[in-house]
């Protein structure tokens, strides 16, 4: 039982880092209706971003965090501007595709600037496991989870209580209305995207922390696509609520059946909840006219 | 110019045949080896069209159901002692039951949804290849026999070449003419407006479901051929990296077209070797980089292409044939 008890806090620990990476795509979709496949290769950036202020120029970590945030959100922009900005008013689908050729771009590139050799982050928690009662968390899981938790909360009073944020979520709920009442979408567009690359720097930094740095530290970003789903594309509540599920299945799965168990199970357990509900847990359910 | 037509393509026609029956007796056994790989890619990039640009669905895991396929063939030869014609079509068979399986969430899913559960296909399919050992011979694989026709060993390129010639051919002729049968504007009917096509009365699920089952059997007997190429299925071969390889090479030859299957997959197949010959003679320091630059090339290639010509390269061809009799016409005018 108290195994279970640690390694569920583990797993929840996890899955809050889950949720702010998932936050990241559902900004995103929200606002622009793209799924951006190449978000876990964003964060990779970010964790590189931060390795090179942090390590290679020497600067003290808060200093090295703040620029790498600043760094990717501008990336995110770049992005926005370039790739997709051409891309407005076409299927959204086109604009997925592009994400794809997102993702080589971003990992190709990463080998070259940075080689694909394996880095250590400059850790930035303190040493010691977090010790509740008799259970032990590891430092890096758990401190991580805690920024993780900091920023979701930041980014949801972003969205809640400035006008950026009111402009992102009246792109959202309607993006002809929003445009006839004077909000400037394509702006708002251009704003989401430097938000949700900022919180994926945060989150790669994280899980770089947790892990090594190489340039497959994007992958993750594809199971979250998996979490994303299962919360609903479109629901912020859905997106934490499904990190959390995940995280704590993984540890769970990891622990009493084996680590090769952890990539399937979510998959497995996504595709039982979207038979039942397609729209994932919390999504919106779209109604189709002709 | 329209009477011209039949006989012209049908030149065209005689033509391709002479040049795919003697380019054996021309090419090195490197030319051999690269054109039975873009015959391999044609079919499954074919497989994969049929899928995503003709019926709308796009599908993250066309790389599994490859696997499916060549892990199905080795185990009928080398289990079941199946003849090789047996084989293959068997194993194209059982990857499209997995393919209908795994194309059951389409019932109630679309768009991007049910693109994340063929991701899910993709990775729990990968997991099985690795885990399932007795089958699947985990991480390290299986090994098979080559493929033997009437007594005659299928071992060398050459050899593999016309098996491979002879069945990219006929994919792509059965292609061809699925577009103009009514499974074929049936599944255009669901890609451009699937409401309107089940109002009048083409039956969704069981097209769809149709749908991802010739696509996998395209993909199970492209991994079959594979396999028999290579004589070992690995499962790092059936990875989340070859799904994309096949999607971005739909995208950059030309979606919902046969021409365009082909164009993309010779193009993906051949952007490799041309920058590896390109960065050949700056030495090691030019190789060392080749793999991510290739990388970052088919990425920027997918982008350019869906920004500027999202018809594919099957678009630039039309562009460039519609160009020449119009200013042909305009000379004459003047």
């Amino acid at each position: 039982m108290e195994f279970f008890l640690e390694v569920s806090l583990v797993g929840l620990a996890v899955g809050g880092v889950y949720a702010l990476i998932a936050l990241g795509y559902v900004i995103v979709y929200r606002t622009t209706r793209v799924v951006n496949f190449a978000h876990g290769n964003i964060m990779m950036f970010g964790a590189y971003f931060f390795f090179t202020f942090a390590t290679l120029l020497d600067l003290p970590w808060g200093v090295a965090l703040v620029l790498a945030l600043i760094a990717t959100a501008l990336l995110g922009t770049g992005i926005e501007r370039v790739l997709l900005r051409p891309m407005l008013g076409r299927t959204p689908v086109v604009a997925v595709m592009a994400t794809f050729g997102l993702v080589f771009v971003l990992h190709g590139s990463a080998q070259i600037i940075w080689t694909a050799n394996d880095f250590f982050l400059p850790s930035i928690f303190p040493n010691r496991p977090i010790v509740i009662g008799t259970m032990y968390i590891p430092a890096n899981t758990g401190y991580g989870a805690l920024i993780a938790l900091v920023a979701i909360g930041a980014l949801l009073a972003l969205l809640r209580f400035t006008r950026g944020g009111l402009a992102m979520r009246a792109a959202a709920s309607d993006q002809v209305a929003a445009s006839a009442l004077g909000i400037n979408v394509p702006a708002t567009f251009n704003l989401t995207w430097a938000c949700a690359a900022a919180s994926a720097a945060l989150a790669g930094v994280v899980v770089g922390s947790i892990t090594t740095l190489n340039p497959n530290l994007g992958m993750i970003g594809l199971s979250v696509l998996g979490v994303v789903i299962l919360g609903g594309l479109d629901s912020l509540a859905g997106a934490i609520l499904a990190g959390l599920i995940v995280g704590w299945l993984e540890a769970i799965t990891g622990f009493y059946l084996s680590a090769s168990y952890k990539d399937v199970v979510p998959f497995v357990v996504l595709l039982v909840i979207l038979m039942i509900r397609p729209h994932g847990l919390l999504g919106a359910p779209t109604v189709e006219r002709l | 110019m329209t009477d011209k037509r039949p006989a012209r393509s049908a030149a065209a026609t005689t033509l391709l045949t002479v040049a795919v029956i003697t380019f054996p007796m021309a090419g090195n056994s490197y030319h051999l080896h690269m054109v039975c790989l873009i015959g391999i890619n044609v079919i499954s990039a074919t497989g994969l069209n049929l899928l995503t640009g003709c019926a709308g669905l796009v599908s993250l895991g066309h790389a599994a159901f490859m696997g499916v396929g060549a892990y199905g063939v080795a185990w009928f030869g080398t289990h079941l002692g199946l003849p090789f014609y047996l084989c293959l079509p068997l194993g194209g068979l059982l990857a499209a039951g997995v393919g209908m399986i795994a194309g059951l969430p389409s019932f109630r899913l679309k768009g991007l949804y049910l693109a994340i559960a063929s991701l899910a296909a993709q990775f729990i399919l990968s997991f099985v290849f690795n885990e399932w050992e007795p089958v699947t011979g985990g991480r390290s694989g299986v090994t098979l026999a080559p493929a033997e026709i009437a007594g005659l060993r299928l071992t060398t390129e050459r050899e593999m070449y016309y098996l491979i010639a002879v069945i990219t051919v006929a994919a792509l002729l059965f292609a061809r003419n699925l577009f103009r049968t009514r499974v074929g504007r049936a599944f255009i009917a669901l890609r451009d407006r699937d409401i309107a096509a089940e109002v009048l009365g083409v039956d969704l699920r069981r097209y769809k479901l149709m749908a991802f089952g010739v696509s996998s059997f395209y993909a199970g007997v492209a991994g079959g051929l594979m396999a028999y190429f290579f004589k070992v299925v690995a499962p790092g071969q059936f990875g989340f990296q070859l799904s994309l390889f096949f999607l971005a090479a739909i995208v950059v030859g030309g979606l919902g077209t046969v021409q365009g299957a082909v164009l993309g997959a010779i193009f993906m197949t051949m952007t490799p070797e041309v920058l590896s010959w390109v960065a050949g003679p700056f030495g090691p320091v030019a190789t060392g980089f080749l793999a991510p630059v290739r990388e970052v090339l088919f990425g920027l290639l997918i982008i350019v292409f869906l920004i500027f010509e999202p018809r594919g390269l099957v678009g630039i061809g039309s562009r460039v044939r519609s160009w020449h009799p119009r200013s042909w016409a305009q000379r004459r005018s003047r």
